[in-house]
């Protein structure tokens, strides 16, 4: 069901629509991830590949919900992930999109 | 008070995540960490 | 333990593995500097004729650029003595390399401090040693306190933003914490305090200069009560096992895993506090280049493997200190399983009474200017030529 989206803020990080700064640099490891914010300096370990997956996936257009769903995160895995996506946007290494903005790359 | 499956179901699910990984994953794991980029030994 | 620390040393364990870049590393621009400190860690002073050129370093700005490095440290000696200081610092950041460089401050005037300001992705570090002169040029020479300060106006007028103040903890300036962070408000600048090593000229005062246990445990619970917006470098981590808390950072040993050291002439070493061919993995000038040394030599290899704990398996406090700084050890004649010299637990005094003065190694690459004229002020120390 579309919803219609007004300029009030998403209930919960699941309802956002994020997207990867782009200041931030990604660089893959075994272990997961390493993410690097060239504007604040800020070092976030993304400590799962399953996370990376998530993060790479994101694309400011689909929810953080959608996104989960289709990475096959079980829903049981979801609030971890909203806390870590919660942390990652309060890092600034991600941020919201609002449809009615449409951002320009770079 | 309806005792309905989908409780069952949920408090199954919950029980058997800790068996999930072999990266030993939790309910409450944390999946990313901040680390000062001057926080590593060895550089100036 | 909690969910939290069990990730965390679960990260930590594969870091120690090693990584396929370093996610920052130290450049040692140049030997030559306009001051002579007496614990200087790399015996700065004069210029090496072999320095590496401008398009040597390029091409290793060009390597880290493919290795994907985030950030480097520049320092030296002294950074801006280079004639093509501004030339390399534009090339790392247009190749997307962050930059933070450490210096003395003497050559930021107020038309340099405005041209850093216009500057993108770059940090600025200050060194300073002493919230007063007396105190400072004990240790860095005199003027140096001035020097510094006057840097630190000229960035602030520049409108710069916030930079770097960064001390070396000494016996003489532990009392002088609070200060530091005053003086780093008042610049709207940010703290940084480091471990003073045994490292380059450092070997020579350290007895003298480091602090003692007790000003250990003022500098370990003056971080847990005021270190928040605190650096650190994390060089404190031998600290640990006074408290229950770790300090903040990964408290592991960077050395050839996620840090290393290029220096001015292109040798890599593991990491700042280690100049000495014991420490020395390969040179950028080699077939390979950088690359080739970060990820196939061997002594980055013998780094990445399971380090044994040694003489501290048995002690409770391990897991907290990791055993401490190689390079500390390595200076003072303990072996690298041994104990930290600084060991909370004080094991370290004694491994240091068993070292004999012989079998002792000295640092190498010694670039001190020939006549060192020192003014001993508070510092008890007697420096004479090597």
């Amino acid at each position: 069901m579309r919803r219609l989206l007004t300029s009030d803020q998403p209930r919960t990080v699941l309802d956002s629509r994020l997207a990867l700064d782009p200041q931030v640099a990604l660089r893959p490891e075994p272990f997961g991830a390493l993410a690097y914010h060239y504007g604040n300096r800020k070092l976030i370990f993304l400590k799962h590949p399953d996370v990376v997956r998530v993060v790479q996936h994101l694309d400011g257009a689909h929810t953080l919900a959608e996104t989960l769903t289709a990475c096959d995160v079980d829903e049981t895995r979801w609030p971890s992930f909203e806390r870590a996506l919660t942390a990652l946007t309060e890092s600034e290494m991600l941020h919201e999109h609002r449809i009615e903005h449409q951002v320009a790359p770079g | 008070m309806d005792d309905t499956p989908a409780a069952t179901l949920d408090d199954a699910a919950t029980t058997h995540v800790a068996e999930d990984t072999s990266d030993e994953l939790l309910e409450d794991e944390l999946l990313v960490e901040e680390i000062s980029i001057d926080g590593m030994c060895g550089v100036y | 333990m909690s969910t939290a620390s069990n990730t965390k040393s679960h990260l930590v364990e594969q870091l120690k593995e090693g990584l396929d870049a370093p996610i920052c590393l130290t450049w040692e621009l140049t030997y030559a500097c306009n001051l002579e400190c007496v614990h200087c860690l790399s015996s700065s002073g004069r210029r090496d004729p072999r320095e590496l050129t401008t398009d040597e370093a390029k091409a290793v700005l060009d390597e880290l650029h493919d290795l994907q490095v985030f950030y480097i440290n520049i320092g030296g000696g002294e950074p801006m003595i280079r004639r093509d200081f501004f030339e390399l610092l534009e090339y790392s950041i247009d190749r997307g390399i962050g930059v933070k460089f450490s210096t003395n401050g003497a050559f930021i005037d107020a038309a340099k401090a405005k041209r850093l300001a216009a500057m993108n992705y770059l940090d600025i570090q200050i060194s300073l040693d002493g919230t007063d002169a007396v105190t400072n040029d004990a240790v860095r020479g005199e003027g140096s306190y001035d020097t510094a300060i006057q840097a630190m106006n000229h960035l602030r007028d520049a409108g710069f933003g916030e930079f770097k103040i960064s001390v070396v903890v000494t016996r003489h300036n532990v009392d002088q914490l609070d200060d530091f962070k005053a003086l780093a408000d008042s610049f709207g600048a940010q703290l940084r305090i480091t471990r003073l090593r045994p490292s380059g000229r450092g070997a020579d005062s350290w007895h003298e200069l480091h602090p003692t246990q007790a000003q250990q445990r003022q500098i370990y619970d003056w971080l847990v009560a005021h270190g928040d917006n605190v650096l650190t470098g994390d060089s404190f981590f031998h600290l640990n096992a006074l408290g229950e808390e770790p300090l903040p950072g990964l408290n592991m040993c960077g050395a050839g895993r996620v840090v290393c050291l290029i220096d001015p002439i292109g040798d890599v070493y593991a990491c700042p506090f280690v100049i000495h061919d014991e420490f020395k993995a390969g040179s950028v000038r080699d077939e390979g280049g950088f690359a080739q040394v970060w990820k196939h030599s061997d002594l980055f290899a013998e780094l990445r493997e399971p380090q044994s704990a040694g003489a501290c398996a048995s002690c409770g406090s391990y897991d907290a200190c990791q055993g401490g700084c190689m390079a500390a050890k390595f200076f003072v004649g303990i072996p690298l399983d041994g104990p930290d010299p600084e060991c909370v637990d004080g094991y370290g005094e004694a491994a240091m009474l068993e070292a004999s003065a012989d079998t002792t190694p000295r640092p190498m690459m010694d670039h001190s200017k020939p006549v060192r004229v020192t003014k001993p002020e508070r510092v008890p120390v007697t420096i004479g030529r090597r």
